[in-house]
């Protein structure tokens, strides 16, 4: 019971950062109908930039302030970079098909990591602790500060964007433009501003997500993006692929069924098991846990 | 009785070409073995660029895990080579040197393309039934299992690679494969399937209006697409003798994905001339090795931006010069779109 609950809580941690991820995947999915291969990417862009940040703020003592710098800096940095590509790649084709707009996803996603091996270089970086740490064992469950941390600021930060989405104009113009983008021009609706604010946020989520996982897991490099991002679109696939409540419910899921399969079975599964759920989705329920059916029309 | 002379013209050719580059005419003839192994990789880049095609160009849909069939293809075949064939060899010992060598690389690939056929028909089905852009990671995600598989499976090399393979490959084989590649493409686009096949990549919802059974046809041309790959897979293998599984990540994905993309997607001499193309860029821009793959992801943007249709859009090399034909399922009534 006591190697559940450890697990449960490891998982919690990590199902937090896949949910940060997942969050931006489905509100772009939402306003775009795009798999925005490059989120992956901005996740470990936000990271290096955290990495930087925090070698320059931090001062001889880990703080809480630096901490919170540390993670605001990365998250408009990131929130700047969302734009950007938002604006210089994606935008020039949205009107084009939906292959074009997914290939230049890719060549994005591939510009990222191929830059990113030549700005941050290639060997893997590590993440200066940056908030003081300690250990609380509660029953023989040990719950480090890092993942209180983790949890804790995950879900501040989606009970936010929830109010944003829910209780603004600009989240109500979200919620119009992911449901029809046409009709939403039609309203008066400035589509482009929203699109652009939609990366901007989904990026700044995947941009904390990355700051929490270098305090986590200290180890950083230019390729952490794709696998972060594979799972995290899984989980938003899981939860149904434009649901904001679904891709927290498919992080948390995805998160702890790894750790679970990692602790109970084998590491070697550790990979497999997220794509071992994305089949089973696609096969019994495609449109996710909480996702609703879309008929195509014409 | 022409296609049959047709298959023995291009293979005497292609058998005169081999014997001629690797020096068997003289030295004068020979090609520098850099230069062979180069234009050699050009065939096997030809045949995933060309099989790739027939799903991404064709259908419509969109397989970013093409190194994972590759993969499949490689490792099968020379498991196979490696493992049975002295016994293969042994039993059919009153074929001359060349037939018994043939016919264990022959094997070695069928076996490959099987099991890549399997595999892309076990990762197309759940995906393929839905529209939208499902299969992109499902490939994605399918490519990097693959590999993930092979490094723990220890009867292969796992993560130290799997040496050893014996080379049966060579020019003569990669381009009879590549020929072969294209016959096949070619005939099945230029056939009704091929038709419901450009419908389905059109317009989906109008071709299962029409009475397509879209998921059959997408799953039948993805199938066929993967088992090419696995041909593919095999011929590298057996062509470089050494085969590991950082050989076929994602990245190799994407570089067959810039070749038809660069070529122009749906079309069948746009993806041998992308394939052409991109080893050459490769192979002269290689001092700059840590700016290529910037440099070419740029460039895909770039394309994406100002001519998504590629270098020969939907055409072929010869209509692109001579005549401007419609291409293939555009009506009469539409100009060309952009």
């Amino acid at each position: 019971m006591t190697t559940f609950l450890q697990q449960l809580v490891n998982g919690l941690s990590l199902g937090s950062i896949y949910a940060l991820i997942a969050l931006g995947y489905t509100m772009v999915y939402g306003v775009l109908r795009l798999i925005n291969f490059a989120h992956g990417d901005v996740y470990m862009v936000g990271a290096y930039v955290g990495y930087y940040a925090s070698r320059k703020l931090r001062g001889d003592q880990p703080s809480l302030l630096s901490a919170i710098f540390v993670m605001l800096i990365a998250m408009l940095a990131c929130a700047i970079l969302g734009i950007l590509i938002e604006r210089l790649a994606y935008r020039p084709v949205r009107r084009e098909s939906r292959l074009t707009l997914l290939i230049t996803a890719i060549g994005v996603s591939l510009l990222i990591e191929n830059a990113g091996q030549l700005i941050f270089g290639p060997d893997p970086k590590f993440f200066p602790s940056l908030a003081p740490r300690a250990d609380f064992v509660l029953e023989g469950v040990r719950v480090t500060s890092e993942q209180i941390t983790v949890i804790a600021v995950s879900f501040l930060l989606m009970i936010l964007l929830r109010f944003f989405i829910l209780k603004t104009r600009t989240g109500k113009a979200m919620r119009a433009v992911s449901f029809s983008l046409d009709a939403s021009r039609l309203m008066g609706i400035s589509t482009d501003k929203i699109i652009g604010i939609t990366f901007a946020l989904g990026s700044a989520l995947a941009a904390a997500a990355g700051v929490l996982i270098g305090m986590q897991i200290p180890k950083i490099d230019p390729l952490m993006g794709i696998p972060y991002g594979l799972k995290a679109f899984v989980a938003a696939v899981l939860g149904g692929i434009g649901s904001v409540p679904g891709a927290v419910l498919g992080g948390l899921l995805i998160g702890i069924s790894e750790v679970m399969v990692v602790g109970y079975l084998s590491s070697t599964y550790r990979d497999a098991i997220a794509f071992g759920i994305l089949i089973l989705v696609l096969l019994l329920r495609p449109q996710g846990l909480l996702g609703r059916v879309q008929k195509e029309k014409v | 009785m022409r296609g049959f002379l047709l298959a023995l013209a291009v293979g005497g050719v292609l058998l005169l070409t081999n014997a001629a580059f690797t020096g068997a005419f003289g030295a004068g003839l020979a090609m520098p073995p850099y230069l062979l192994q180069i234009v050699c990789l050009a065939g096997i880049n030809i045949i995933l660029a060309v099989s790739l095609n027939l799903i991404n160009g064709f259908t419509g849909q969109f397989s970013i895990g093409h190194a994972g069939f590759m993969a499949i293809g490689a490792y099968a075949a020379s498991y196979f080579t490696v493992t049975f064939g002295d016994r293969l060899r042994a039993a059919v010992g009153f074929l001359p040197e060349f037939g018994r060598e043939s016919l264990v690389l022959l094997v070695g690939l069928s076996l490959g393309a099987l099991l890549a056929a399997i595999a892309g028909f076990v990762v197309g089905v759940p995906s393929l039934r839905l529209r939208g852009d499902y299969l992109a990671i499902v490939t994605l995600g399918f490519g990097e299992i693959i590999r993930v598989i092979i490094q723990s499976l220890d009867a292969v090399g796992g993560a130290r690679g799997y040496a050893g393979i014996p080379k049966l490959a060579n020019f003569f084989w990669i381009y009879g494969f590549a020929a072969l590649t294209v016959l096949i493409v070619y005939r099945i686009v230029h056939s009704s399937f091929g038709r419901t096949l450009v419908a389905i990549r059109e317009d989906e919802i109008a071709a299962e209006a029409m009475g397509v059974h879209t998921t059959r046809a997408k799953v039948i041309s993805f199938v066929v697409s993967s088992a090419m790959a696995g041909v593919g897979g095999g011929l590298f293998a057996h062509y470089l003798m050494y085969i590991h599984p950082a050989s076929f990540t994602f990245l190799k994905s994407f570089e067959i994905i810039i070749m038809i993309v660069i070529g122009g997607l749906g079309s069948i001499s746009g993806s041998i001339l992308g394939a052409v193309l991109f080893i050459t860029l490769t192979e002269g821009l290689r001092q700059f090795a840590q700016y290529r793959m910037v440099l070419f992801s740029l460039l895909l943007i770039i394309i994406m931006i100002v001519r998504p249709q590629g270098i020969l859009g939907h055409r072929e090399f010869v209509t692109f010069l001579t005549r401007r034909r419609r291409p293939l399922g555009e009506s009469p009534g539409t100009p060309e779109s952009a």
